[in-house]
């Protein structure tokens, strides 16, 4: 017969949880490089229309994003509430987007240049008169492809 | 003799490491850009609009007040599909809906291609979600009889076709949308 022994020296030693922080650490890491925070700040109101057929931009290095909205809360004193285009981090004028996609067809290397995606982020309550304006400078600048910004209708 | 210092506790450690790792994945969004992909027509100085027949054209009007009429008439945005896939198909080859024309394209050979166009006309009023309905509508329209050629030709959806394949459907059903320059569309 199996004799029941009590004397305490069979336990089950604790594992040792010491590399438990290098694991988490290595997750932070990975989230911390593979996430963006957004580059620039919106100056404008900017909740997006709905679609069902949007596709995703796949490349991000070929995207260079327009700014359309009413200035926010805290620029309406100087701005007014009237829609503004916005292009990296000041408000623009439409004269201005041709100078804007020059420098970031400058900024892209060479065989991206001519496939840049100009991605109109506009808000929906914006009216079209603005829209056909950016649209028809884009067309002057020649850079024909764009993306008209929507969110994905659930 | 030198006093041997405790062992500092570090099991609080990864409770500091979960802590800010809550804290990245609470405030970073994997954020995807998406939208309506289109391509617009090269600029050119007084260009003229070529002359289109009558048949071949279905004019979609959006007015200041964001309503929608197709060939003159009020219609709901949600018929906005319907409307351009039997204009565009022609199915009974009805005299008043787009002429085709044989062209060759590789991988399919020889087949019509609608010579109809939809015209996509906007105010300068009218509201962008209005807009993007309408975009949204004709995207969907396309892809719809897209999906459907490609099934018939390859038994494969259009979404899983190869680039090739997908180039040769896109040519036998172009998506002609012309929009032209704004106007200020009266009530």
């Amino acid at each position: 017969m199996a004799k029941f022994k009590k004397d305490g020296k069979r336990e089950v030693p604790a594992i040792s949880t010491a590399s438990l922080p290098d694991i988490v650490f290595m997750l932070l890491f990975f989230f911390m490089a593979a996430t963006t925070m957004r580059e620039v700040t919106l100056m404008v109101q900017n909740s997006m229309p709905e679609a069902e057929q949007t596709v995703k931009l796949e490349k991000k290095s070929l995207v260079s994003s327009i700014y359309v909205g009413r200035p926010t809360a805290q620029y309406q004193g100087s701005y007014g509430t009237q829609p503004k285009i916005q292009l990296n981090d000041y408000f623009a004028n439409l004269q201005d987007i041709n100078l804007f996609i020059q420098s970031e067809r400058e900024s892209r290397n060479e065989e991206d240049r001519n496939n840049l995606i100009n991605n109109l982020k506009i808000d929906k309550d914006v009216t079209m008169g603005i829209v056909t304006d950016i649209k028809q400078e884009l067309r002057k600048a020649n850079s024909l492809r764009i993306n008209y910004g929507a969110r994905k209708k659930l | 003799m030198a006093k041997k210092t405790p062992e500092i506790n570090a099991s609080s450690n990864a409770d500091i490491a979960f802590l800010l790792l809550a804290f990245f994945l609470a405030t970073t969004t994997m954020n995807v850009d998406s939208g309506l992909f289109r391509r617009l027509p090269p600029y050119m100085e007084n260009a003229e609009a070529p002359k289109v027949a009558k048949r071949n054209i279905l004019q979609v009007l959006v007015n200041r007040n964001d309503q929608l009429s197709i060939n003159g008439e009020l219609a709901d945005v949600s018929t906005v599909k319907q409307r351009t896939i039997e204009f565009i198909l022609n199915t009974r080859n009805s005299k008043d809906k787009p002429s085709k024309k044989v062209v060759e394209i590789p991988l399919i050979g020889n087949t019509d291609v609608s010579n109809g166009i939809v015209s996509l006309q906007s105010d300068k009023s009218t509201s962008y979600a209005m807009y993007i309905a309408v975009q949204d509508q004709l995207t969907a329209a396309f892809h719809e009889m897209r999906n459907k050629r490609s099934n018939s030709q390859w038994g494969k959806d259009y979404d899983d076709l190869s680039d090739e394949q997908r180039t040769a459907i896109n040519k036998a059903i172009p998506m002609n949308v012309s929009e032209a320059e704004p106007k200020n569309i009266k009530k």
